[in-house]
């Protein structure tokens, strides 16, 4: 115990005595919090949309004005030629050309029928999709318009209709913002982890200060212990920060208990300081510890439904989704945060956390050796 | 020369014996396309729902029936009172809730109008508002069906076309990205973390007292950078051609001759970097948080950049990477030629330019 209490002693001089790391625990969670939710921001919003018109009617400029006032498109040009409306789809000036033929309100009058092209710059697919979609709807409502106009609907309905309403829960104001800070927040605490701890470990190899460490009585057990408790403490205060920024900036107060949320980093940060300490027995130099966390990162965290759901993953990547520690913590802040789920909902998730926490210790345990 | 062929040779040797580094360095590029091209969709499918039925009649059996067979949606449970279903949402197992109302068919068959409520989980906006979409599709199918199709008086039909990228492929906008990302972590990162590592193990010191020039040192070990760096633009147009079928549809030598652009531009800050920093821990941060993070956010291939709040629209233009997305997108996607590309071709030289003026000009002889 007390060689222990002196190792942490140790650590925690080394992380607080050098200020590029003070920097990096402290810096970069409030870059990442500051700047990341800005820029995730996938509400698809300010389409540039290039109107072809070659009707000049009253409906069309009816529809256009409808669509710019949808606050989904902006109007980026209005011209009567289509080689136009396409050059600026070539500059990546507009996302969407919506051309209006020749005699689209009078064949529409006369033949009960008329239709109006669109082309969609699909190189950014879900952009295409939902703009397209939300294009469509608006011309549907200006379609129903354009009906009363000319019909007078009997009160008693004769069309058959089903009335679909829609609600969001959890986030009415579907706001982005509240899907993506929990998700960083927990990359912000993995980095700290996987990838801090083991730089650390690795670079007594490096310049060799572990040798003098190996040649004391001090304990296998100890020496890890020591390394991993000052880091697992540094995760809990980054949370910490992250959580009070989150609310600070964002406003975004758990809707849950925040027992249940350091709770579970608390067991998800055993996980994941085993996989940095098994990362530094793997490597021999911070270069490649450096390289092989970032790597191992990087499958973590596309594959973990931070940007893009599990659901629609095929097979084979939804089981590495489910040996991938980031997605456990990644659902249980989206649960516990926005939905206000309870120590009871995330059991399953704790208990898979534990098993993680053993099997990554031990392993790097009895890959450690005192000997190089 | 030779002195110079030499050293790089020994930058050679120091990449080729560490297998570990050499193979991540190598296989990166191959894991990162495989998962974006192949994991990664933005499509919503097998989205698991709940069902609340309150009518259990012909009317939702069938509407039921054509959720269960579509495959954007899994019917994971059925409810039985408006309260399970904040408990169904908690445990996390359902992301969409459809309700019928009690008398579902009489409504409908006396009144000719019933109701249907769709109650979405929008943690995530996006997914909910697409399942939003593709339920009300299905019913308003329904609706269609049972109303014989009958046509309505003065209907807009809408035609589409997707200019591109017709079957909407998420591949098309990442292959681009994913080049960007890897040339810097390449370049950027490793050269100047190798170069910092000389400096922090203290062989910088050896190789400045000799008699060959400090700055063909530093040349030398990025040359090997250079090369890793070919390949792997290689292995990644390669395998985007022939495993996700995206089609290069520029010219190809216009393509490679950006791409070394790009290339030089990341070496010219990798370079910088390591002149400016003494511990290869500092410069992979400044590496991370200076190169890497705001190519991933800013250069627009994850996140769209006309999103964003000015400030950092206008800071995405000093990302050397957003230049890079936009050529290749244009170039390889797009096919367009040079006259298409060459206002962003003269910010990326001149960003190398400014680069390499301000690592030669901090390059230090002595260490401190």
């Amino acid at each position: 115990m007390r060689t222990l209490k002196f190792l942490l002693q140790k650590e925690f001089r080394q992380i607080f005595r050098d200020p590029a790391i003070i920097r990096i625990i402290f810096v970069m969670p409030v870059i990442q919090l500051m700047l990341l939710p800005w820029a995730a921001d996938y509400e698809i919003k300010n389409i540039q949309l290039s109107v072809v018109d070659h009707d000049h009617s009253d409906y069309s400029r009816q529809l256009v004005s409808k669509l710019t006032a949808s606050g989904y498109f902006q109007l980026e040009n209005y011209t009567g030629s289509f080689d136009k409306a396409m050059e600026s789809v070539e500059h990546e000036r507009a996302d969407l050309i919506l051309e209006v033929p020749h005699h689209f309100e009078r064949t529409l009058v006369k033949e009960n029928e008329s239709t109006l092209f669109m082309a969609v710059n699909a190189i950014n697919g879900v952009k295409a999709n939902l703009g397209a979609a939300y294009l469509r709807s608006i011309i549907q409502d200006f379609n129903r318009e354009v009906r009363l106009e000319w019909i007078q609907f009997p009160r008693f309905n004769p069309e058959t209709q089903i009335e679909v309403t829609a609600s969001n829960w959890f986030n009415p104001g579907l706001n982005y913002k509240y899907f993506m800070v929990p998700g960083i927040l927990v990359i912000l605490v993995t980095m700290v982890g996987a990838f801090l701890a083991s730089l650390n470990i690795v670079r007594e190899k490096e310049i060799g200060t572990i040798e003098q460490i190996n040649v004391t009585p001090v304990k296998k057990h100890h020496f890890i212990l020591g390394k991993l408790i000052p880091f697992w403490v540094l995760g809990l205060v980054i949370l910490t920060i992250g959580l009070g920024l989150a609310y600070a900036v964002y406003g975004i107060a758990p809707a849950g208990s925040m027992l249940v949320i350091y709770g579970f980093a608390a067991v998800y940060l055993l996980a994941v300081l085993g996989l940095g300490l098994l990362i530094s027995t793997y490597t021999s130099n911070q270069q490649q510890a450096m390289l092989l966390s970032f790597f191992m990162m990087m499958v973590f965290i596309l594959l973990s439904g931070l940007y893009t759901s599990i659901d629609s993953m095929p097979e084979w990547a939804q089981y590495i989704t489910k040996i991938n520690p980031v997605t456990y913590f990644i659902e249980v802040m989206r649960m516990v945060v926005l939905k206000g789920s309870g120590f009871r909902d995330i059991l399953p998730h704790i208990m898979i956390m534990l098993g993680f926490a053993a099997i990554l210790n031990t392993w790097a345990v009895i890959n450690y050796k005192k000997r190089s | 020369m030779k002195q110079f062929i030499s050293f790089i040779k020994k930058e050679f040797y120091h990449i080729l014996r560490d297998k570990r580094t050499m193979f991540i360095l190598l296989g990166m590029p191959v894991v990162q396309i495989i998962i974006f091209g192949f994991a990664l969709t933005n499509e919503v499918k097998n989205a698991r729902i709940a069902i609340l039925d309150q009518s259990n009649d012909a009317a939702t059996h069938s509407i039921r029936a054509e959720i269960e067979a579509s495959r954007y949606f899994e019917i994971k449970k059925y409810l039985h009172s408006y309260k399970e279903i904040e408990k169904a949402f908690q445990s996390g197992q359902i992301s969409l809730v459809v309700v019928f109302p009690q008398r579902f068919e009489q409504d409908l068959l006396h009144f000719n109008k019933a109701q249907v409520q769709l109650i979405a989980d929008a943690s995530d906006p996006n997914v909910a508002t697409t399942l939003t979409n593709y339920a009300s599709a299905i019913i308003n199918d329904y609706q269609n069906r049972i109303t014989n199709n009958r046509k309505l008086p003065y209907t807009i039909n809408t035609e589409m076309r997707m200019l591109y990228n017709p079957q909407l492929k998420g591949a098309y906008s990442f292959v681009p990205g994913v080049m960007a990302m890897v040339l810097m972590l390449v370049c950027t990162m490793m050269t100047a973390i190798t170069i910092v590592r000389e400096k922090e193990t203290g062989t910088m010191e050896i190789m400045l007292v000799s008699p060959i020039k400090p700055l063909k040192i530093v040349v030398a070990k990025a040359v090997p950078y250079l090369l890793l760096s070919i390949i792997n633009i290689t292995s990644i147009l390669l395998l985007s051609v022939f495993v996700l079928d995206v089609p290069i549809r520029g010219n190809l030598a216009l393509l490679v001759f950006e791409s070394i652009l790009f290339t030089l531009t990341c070496l010219a800050f990798g370079l910088l970097i390591s002149s400016s920093t003494a511990s290869q821990q500092i410069a992979m941060f400044i590496s991370l948080v200076g190169m890497f993070l705001p190519t991933v956010m800013l250069s627009g291939f994850m996140f769209p950049i006309e999103n964003m709040p000015v400030p950092l629209r206008v800071v995405s233009n000093i990302v050397p990477a957003k230049w890079f997305y936009y050529i290749i997108k244009e170039v390889m996607i797009k096919g367009l030629g040079f006259a298409a590309v060459w206002k962003e071709t003269l910010v990326l030289v001149g960003m190398l330019a400014f680069l390499l003026a301000l690592s030669i000009k901090k390059f230090k002889i002595r260490l401190a």
